[in-house]
C-alpha cells in the first residue's frame, strides 16, 4: 500500500536591481533575507550535520565539496521560518523551501506564503538602499539568455520501491505534465530549435535522462538520495524538471497529480508500457508545440501526444481509486486533471484563466495585437518577465488576479496565515512552534533535527526522522506545559 | 472518436429554436464586456510595465542557479 505523500517545494527566485552596474546578487540576497523583522527574529542556525547531497539513489556516493559554512555565515544565509519552512541564499539566488505538507492544497498555501515573505523582505530591504539599488524578484526559471534556476519538488516515498521502477513509471509522466504546469516562455534557449513561444520555461535545459547534477548536464530524473528522514524507511524523490508557477491551480495540479502517479508507481499498478524512445528530445518537442497535438515516439514504436499519454495515467489512476478509499482532495484532483486534459484537447487557449503558459500567451497576444508588434519586440520580453514579478502591485500575474481573471485555489487569508503558522499535520508543526515559543534557546534546526541550547555545556540534538510525527495532535499538549527547552526535553523523555 | 470527444463536441453545438436570437444578444454583450475588460487590463499593463524594457531585459542575467 502506497504511503502518504508528504510534499515540499524549493523555489529559487531571480534577482536584479534597477541599476545592474556592480549589482551583487549574493550580497543582495543576504541583505534581502535578513531585512524582514519577522524573519530575522528567529536566530537558529541551519544544522547541516545530517545532509549529504552527494549520495546517489542508484547506490553510490560521488566526490565533491559539501556545504559547511561557518556559524556566522550560517546565520546570515539561513533563516528558519515560523511556518516551519526555510529561507536561504543558494548560490546567487534567494530561495524558499516550504514546510512539509500532507496535501497539494496546503502546499499551494505555503508556496504562496513564501512569495509573500519575500515580497515583505524586499520592501524592507529596499528601504535600506538607494533607489538605483532597489531589488526586483522574479518567480520564473530562466533569464532568457541560457541561465536557468530551479523549482524543485520533493515527495516522500517508501524506500522499498526500487529506484528503477520510479524512473520507468514516472519519466513519461514528467515529460508530458508540462502541458498543464508549464510556465510559458517567449523564444527558445540552449541551442534548441527556434520557436516564438513555448509551453515550459525549463524544457530547453534538460540534457540527460538520469543523473545527480542539478546545475550542469541537467537530468530529467534527479538521483539525489538525501531523505531528510529515516533512511531505512524512506526516500525523498527530488523532482527538478518542473517550472515555478504563478497560477495556484497549476501548482495544485502539478504537485497533486505527481503525488497520485507516485502512488501508482509505489503500488506497481502502471501496466501500460509508455517508455519514450528519447525522453530528453520529447520534453523539448512537447514544449515547443503550443497546439499540444504533436506526437512523440514511444519505444514500442507507436506515437502518442502528451495529452494521450496523460490520459493513460489518468485512466490508471481512476481505476486504482475505484477500489480504494479516496480522500475528497484526491477526487477533486482527478476531476480537474480530466477536465483540463479534455479542454487541452478541444482548445488549449480556453485555459486562459487556469494555466500559466496559456494565461501568459493570451495576454502577450492581446498586447501584440494592440501595439501591432511581434514576439521579437522587447516589450513582449518584458511582459514575459514581469508576469513572474512577485510584487502584487506591479507583477503582471497579480494585475490579472486583481481583476479576477485567474482561477484561485486558496484565499488571501489562508496565505497570510501560512506565513507564520506551520501546517498542523507534519513535523513542520513542532519545528515552527519551537522557534516561535523558545526563541534563541533553539540553537539550530534542519528538516530532520532540532538543536536546543539548555544553558548546559553542550547543545542537545533532537532527531526528527519521522516526517509524519511532531504534529499538533502529538505535540501541542507537551509544548503547552513546557515553559523552557530544558522542560521540553525532560517532558519528551518522560 | 472516443466518448469524451463526443461529449465535448455536443456541448459546443449552437443553441436551436426560439432561444437563438436571445443567445446571440448575450454573446454580443459578453464579447463587449470582454473587450472592455481587456482594454482596462492593457491600460494597466502599460502603466506597470518597467520603463526602458529593452535595457531592463538585456541586463537581466542570472548565474549560479540550483
Amino acid at each position: 500500500m502506497a504511503i502518504e505523500k508528504i510534499v515540499g517545494v524549493e523555489t529559487e527566485f531571480g534577482i536584479t536591481s534597477r541599476n545592474p552596474q556592480g549589482f551583487d546578487p549574493v550580497g543582495s540576497s543576504i541583505l534581502l533575507i535578513n531585512a524582514h523583522e519577522k524573519v530575522q527574529a528567529v536566530k537558529a542556525i541551519w544544522d547541516y550535520a545530517g545532509e549529504n547531497p552527494l549520495l546517489d539513489a542508484r547506490g553510490f556516493e560521488v566526490s565533491g565539496e559539501r556545504e559547511r559554512p561557518s556559524q556566522q555565515d550560517n546565520r546570515a544565509i539561513n533563516k528558519v521560518l515560523l511556518n516551519g519552512g526555510r529561507l536561504y541564499v543558494d548560490g546567487a539566488h534567494p530561495e524558499y523551501s516550504s514546510p512539509e505538507c500532507t496535501n497539494p492544497r496546503d502546499l499551494v498555501r505555503y508556496e504562496k506564503a513564501g512569495e509573500r515573505l519575500l515580497e515583505a523582505s524586499r520592501t524592507a530591504a529596499n528601504e535600506t538602499v538607494g533607489p538605483e539599488h532597489h531589488m526586483y524578484l522574479y518567480k520564473n526559471n530562466t533569464d532568457g539568455k541560457g541561465n536557468s534556476y530551479g523549482s524543485h519538488e520533493n515527495y516522500l516515498m517508501a524506500r522499498s520501491v526500487p529506484f528503477e521502477r520510479i524512473v520507468d513509471g514516472l519519466t513519461p509522466f514528467l515529460v508530458t505534465r508540462q502541458i498543464f504546469c508549464g510556465g510559458g516562455k517567449v523564444g527558445a534557449e540552449n541551442q534548441t530549435e527556434a520557436c516564438p513561444y513555448q509551453i515550459a520555461q525549463r524544457a530547453d535545459f534538460f540534457e540527460t535522462w538520469i543523473g545527480l547534477d542539478t546545475m550542469a548536464k541537467r537530468p530529467l530524473i534527479n538521483t539525489r538520495d538525501e531523505p531528510h528522514a529515516d533512511e531505512e524507511k524512506y526516500r525523498r524523490l527530488h523532482v527538478i524538471v518542473g517550472d515555478s508557477n504563478m497560477s495556484e491551480l497549476a501548482t495544485y495540479l502539478k504537485v497533486g497529480t505527481t503525488a497520485i502517479v507516485l502512488s501508482l508507481v509505489e503500488d506497481g499498478v502502471i501496466r501500460k508500457d509508455m517508455a519514450l524512445e528519447d525522453p530528453v528530445r520529447a520534453i523539448k518537442e512537447i514544449s515547443h508545440d503550443i497546439t499540444c497535438r504533436r506526437k512523440v515516439r514511444l519505444k514500442r514504436g507507436v506515437e502518442l501526444s502528451a495529452i494521450e499519454i496523460q490520459r493513460e495515467y489518468l485512466e490508471c489512476a481512476l481505476e486504482y481509486y475505484q477500489t480504494r478509499e479516496t480522500p475528497p482532495q484526491t477526487l477533486d484532483l482527478l476531476e480537474k486533471w480530466g477536465t483540463v486534459l479534455d479542454r487541452l484537447h478541444e482548445d488549449p487557449r480556453s485555459l486562459n484563466r487556469e494555466l500559466d503558459w496559456v494565461i501568459k500567451l493570451d495576454l502577450i497576444q492581446s498586447y501584440m495585437q494592440r501595439k501591432k508588434i511581434g514576439f521579437e519586440d522587447q516589450r513582449v520580453s518584458m511582459l514575459d518577465l514581469q508576469y513572474h514579478d512577485i510584487r502584487r502591485d506591479k507583477g503582471v500575474y497579480y494585475a490579472l488576479e486583481r481583476q479576477g481573471l485567474v482561477e484561485r485555489v486558496v484565499t488571501d487569508d489562508e496565505i497570510l496565515a501560512a506565513m507564520e503558522m506551520p501546517p498542523a499535520d507534519t513535523r513542520a508543526y513542532f519545528r515552527g512552534m519551537c522557534v516561535r515559543k523558545y526563541g534563541e534557546a533553539v540553537y539550530g534546526a534542519s528538516w530532520s533535527s532540532l538543536l536546543f541550547d539548555t544553558g548546559e555545556l553542550v547543545v542537545k540534538k533532537l532527531p526528527m526522522t519521522e516526517p509524519t510525527r511532531g504534529t499538533l495532535k502529538l505535540t501541542q499538549e507537551i509544548l503547552e506545559r513546557s515553559e523552557t527547552v530544558a522542560e521540553l526535553l525532560e517532558n519528551l523523555a518522560a | 472518436m472516443s466518448e469524451q470527444e463526443k461529449k465535448v463536441r455536443r456541448g459546443k453545438e449552437p443553441p436551436k429554436g426560439d432561444d437563438a436570437p436571445q443567445a446571440k444578444a448575450t454573446v454580443v454583450e459578453k464579447g463587449k464586456k470582454l473587450k472592455e475588460e481587456m482594454d482596462t487590463l492593457m491600460d494597466e499593463i502599460d502603466e506597470i510595465l518597467e520603463e526602458n524594457a529593452e535595457e531592463f531585459v538585456r541586463n537581466y542575467v542570472q548565474r549560479g542557479g540550483e
